[in-house]
């Protein structure tokens, strides 16, 4: 560890493989619910372990991407981050709002919208959280000494995810509006704006690991995470096809869903490619 | 050899015109397909209130609709049509858990009122144009 603050990470990464252990146990509950072993119902019916099940997956994922950022930005600006205490709070508070959206879908106190059950009121603790969570990354790297392609990547992509949140946010009266928005958080997260971290997170460990030359690794980057935005945004449209909106997305949201394992085939070659191409020039040495 | 610049060019280019494309899709289905497949005029104040008590209850994480949920309930898009207003209305005001093939749903047991409001919404639901979602039953099978 180049920087003292990076140290932060170790304890998202800590929260998220909890939060993963918790998730699977719930996912056998529904699993055995499903082989008609139902005997707890009472206490955790089928749609309360669903809705834990599935948002323990996004709160792990995005406890992860959030340590990772507090591992790379340091690293990539060559800057401590500019507030450690406020990482930490924003961590707690992070799970806190975690653990009172999970008790309450043990008491039916959720919005039964598939992926997107937090409650509005804790919508915006999220809201509070994340922006305390973009400020740090965004300080950091504004008063770093770089800002190297990665770290602009990486940062980008939580800035959409960030942003993308807020069309599942809005009420609407009209379901199937509802539900055209609401893709547009879980699709274009998943198909989308995630890949960009995870495009950065896996652009910073292979300049790391492999010791190709940074610029050949960015270069690449550039093309993946420019065939995910190609394909996965118009994707959106295999959302669509039977939520009562015109058969166009019928047409668009084929087409671009179909591209849409280039981009993640794309990715698994560039990982094997630039590792093949380091071994060549073997400058391995792990921390 | 394509060049670091021409490999930014092409991500930051792809992205602002496919998502032009989508806010321009996207735009042309909610103001006009929107209001006529979904008969717009028919959201009745009742039918909100359905899909409120739809929301706050999470029906969805067991059943679909519009096809989109959770695995382990029946579909309802089309509820209405294939068990009639009285079966879905005893099932909603159970005060026992539903469970004709075993599986449980929770015991709502909801009052008349909620119950009409909820029927009001599946009504709607069932009317909307979905691009022939649900499919018909193939019955010379
Ligand atoms: C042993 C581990 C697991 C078990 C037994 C399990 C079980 C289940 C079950 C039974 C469902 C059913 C949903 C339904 O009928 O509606 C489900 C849904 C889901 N699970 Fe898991 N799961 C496990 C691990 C995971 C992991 C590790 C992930 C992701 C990282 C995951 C992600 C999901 C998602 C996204 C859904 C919702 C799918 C959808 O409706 O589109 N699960 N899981």
């Amino acid at each position: 560890m180049k920087y003292k603050s990076q140290q932060v990470a170790y304890w998202f990464f800590a929260l998220s493989m909890l939060l993963l252990a918790l998730q699977i146990v719930y996912g056998f509950i529904m699993g055995f619910a499903h082989m008609g072993f139902d005997g707890l119902h009472e206490i955790f019916p089928f749609n309360t372990s669903r809705a834990v099940h599935t948002n323990l997956l996004v709160v792990w994922i995005l406890s992860g991407f959030m340590g990772a950022a507090y591992y790379i930005i340091p690293e990539e600006a060559e800057n401590e981050l500019v507030n450690v205490k406020l990482a930490y709070i924003q961590l707690i508070t992070l799970a806190l709002v975690g653990v009172v959206a999970i008790v309450g879908y043990h008491f039916n106190y959720w919005e039964g919208r598939k992926f997107l059950e937090i409650p509005r009121p804790l919508d915006y603790l999220v809201v509070i959280n994340v922006l305390t969570f973009l400020g740090l990354i965004l300080a950091t790297l504004y008063k770093g000494k770089k800002r190297t392609t990665t770290s602009l990547v990486l940062t980008m992509g939580l800035v959409f995810a960030a942003l993308l949140y807020l069309p599942g946010m809005i009420w609407f009266d009209n379901q199937t509006m509802d539900s055209f928005f609401r893709w547009w958080v879980v699709h274009l997260w998943v198909e989308g704006v995630w890949e960009l971290i995870m495009g950065g997170i896996l652009a910073f460990l292979l300049i790391k690991i492999t010791g190709v030359d940074r610029e050949v690794i960015e270069k690449w980057l550039y093309v993946i995470v420019g065939l995910t935005f190609i394909s996965g945004i118009l994707g959106t449209g295999h959302h669509y096809y039977y939520i009562g909106v015109d058969k166009t997305w019928l047409i668009i949201g084929g087409i671009f869903s179909a591209m849409e394992p280039l981009a993640f085939l794309g990715m698994a070659l560039f990982a094997v490619a630039m590792y093949r191409k380091g071994e060549k020039s073997i400058r391995i040495k792990l921390p | 050899m394509l060049s670091k610049s021409q490999a930014r060019t092409f991500f930051l280019g792809g992205t602002v015109v496919t998502f032009a494309i989508l806010l321009g899709l996207s735009w042309n289905s909610l103001s006009n397909a929107v209001p006529k497949q979904t008969h717009e005029e028919n959201l009745t104040e009742q039918v909100v209130r359905g899909k409120h008590l739809w929301e706050s209850n999470n029906c969805m994480g067991c059943h679909t609709i519009f096809g989109e949920g959770a695995y382990y309930a029946p579909e309802l898009t089309k509820v209405i049509d294939r068990r009639g207003e009285p079966f879905v209305k005893a099932v909603l005001t159970s005060k026992a858990p539903w469970a004709p093939n075993g599986r449980k749903m929770v015991a709502y047991g909801f009052s008349d009122n909620d119950a009409d409001d909820l029927i009001a919404f599946f009504k709607w639901i069932g009317e909307v144009d979905l691009n022939g979602f649900p499919p018909e039953p193939d019955l010379k099978q």
